[in-house]
C-alpha cells in the first residue's frame, strides 16, 4: 500500500506520521507543497502542525497550495484522503469536508488525551475496527467545529460524523467535549466517506511508551482495509 | 488604489474573544458595554485604477480567500 504525506511550511506532524504509516507496511512518500503531482497512492495524508503560522485562519493558505489542486482532484476521484489536526483545519478549508474549525470555546490550547467513540464503521477508515472508543491524543487552539444548521442536517442525515469526543465508556457528554465542537464532534467525512477530516492523532500512539497504543489499532485495521 | 475590506464574524457564531474583551472592558469600568465582536481589517492596495473592476476583483478574493463564508460577512468599503 502505497501512502503520501503532504509537508507545508509549519506542518510539524508529518514525520511522525510517515513512521506511523511505515510501522505499519504503508510505503510512504513525504510530498512538498510546491509539488503539482501526487505520487501513485492509496492514501494521502495532510498532517498536523501550524501550516503558513496559521495566518489568515488555519489551514486557509495551505488550502490553496499548489499540491492541494491534485489533491482535490485525488479526493472527488474517489481516492481517500485524511486529515490530522491541522490537516482537517486545511480540509475544511478546500470544501472536501463541510463546516469550519473556530477557536476553542475556553481559548486554550488543548493539548491531552481523549477518549472518542466511533460513530459509523461503513468506511474504509474504521471497517472491522475492533474497539468502539479509542484513547488519542489532541493538541490544537483550533478545533472547536461549527456549521450551519442546514450542513449539521445534511451531515446527520448522510451519518458523516466519524468520529465523537466521549468518555472512556464511550458516553457522549457535554462534560466530555474539551473544545465546544458542536454534538461532541471530533471528526468527519465527506459524503462519499473516502474523505476524512479528525483532530485527534493517531500517529501520536503507536507505542506503549508514547502514552498509548490505540493508535496501532487504527492504522493496522486501516492498511487491511485497503488491502 | 487602495480598497479596504472588513471581515466580521456572522451573528450566531460564538465569539469567545469578543466575550473575553468584553469581559476585561466591564472590568475595567467600561460596564455600559452590550457586546464586543472581533473582526479582521485588510488593506488591499491594487495597480487597477477602474472603481468598480477592483470591488469586484476584491470581491473575488473576499469569497475565495479572505473570508470563510460560513462563519463570516465580508463588506468592501468604497475606495476614496
Amino acid at each position: 500500500m502505497k501512502s503520501s504525506v503532504i509537508t507545508f511550511p509549519g506542518s510539524n506532524c508529518d514525520r511522525d506520521m510517515d513512521v506511523a504509516l511505515k510501522k505499519f507496511g504503508f510505503k510512504n512518500k513525504m510530498v512538498w507543497h510546491t509539488d503539482a503531482e501526487l505520487p501513485k497512492s492509496d492514501l494521502v495524508v495532510l498532517p498536523g502542525g501550524f501550516s503558513y503560522g496559521d495566518y489568515l485562519r488555519c489551514g486557509s493558505m495551505a488550502s490553496k497550495s499548489k499540491i492541494m489542486q491534485s489533491v482535490i482532484n485525488f479526493a472527488n476521484a474517489g481516492g481517500m484522503v485524511m486529515g490530522i489536526c491541522n490537516g482537517f483545519q486545511i480540509l475544511v478549508e478546500t470544501g472536501l469536508v463541510p463546516g469550519v474549525l473556530l477557536r476553542n470555546k475556553y481559548l486554550e490550547f488543548i493539548c491531552k488525551n481523549v477518549f472518542i467513540k466511533i460513530n459509523d464503521k461503513k468506511n474504509k477508515y474504521f471497517k472491522n475496527i475492533e474497539n468502539e472508543i479509542l484513547e488519542l491524543h489532541i493538541a490544537h487552539n483550533e478545533g472547536n467545529y461549527f456549521c450551519t444548521n442546514d450542513q449539521l442536517k445534511e451531515i446527520e442525515d448522510n451519518n458523516q460524523i466519524a468520529i465523537n469526543y466521549c468518555d472512556e465508556n464511550g458516553k457522549i457528554e457535554d462534560q466530555f467535549n474539551p473544545n465546544g465542537s458542536i454534538k461532541n464532534i471530533a471528526g468527519i467525512f465527506n459524503k462519499e466517506k473516502n474523505v476524512l477530516g479528525m483532530m485527534p492523532h493517531p500517529e501520536r500512539m503507536i507505542h506503549t511508551s508514547l502514552s498509548g497504543e490505540d493508535g496501532s489499532l487504527f492504522f493496522k485495521n486501516l492498511i487491511n482495509n485497503l488491502k | 488604489m487602495k480598497i479596504s475590506v472588513i471581515i466580521t464574524l456572522k451573528k450566531d457564531v460564538l465569539d469567545p474573544q469578543g466575550k473575553v474583551i468584553h469581559q476585561t472592558l466591564d472590568g475595567m469600568g467600561f460596564d455600559d458595554v452590550n457586546e464586543v465582536r472581533q473582526g479582521k481589517y485588510f488593506e488591499i492596495d491594487t495597480k487597477e485604477t477602474d472603481n468598480v473592476k477592483a470591488k469586484a476583483k476584491v470581491e473575488e478574493m473576499c469569497k475565495k480567500l479572505l473570508a470563510n463564508l460560513v462563519i463570516e460577512n465580508y463588506k468592501i468599503i468604497d475606495p476614496k
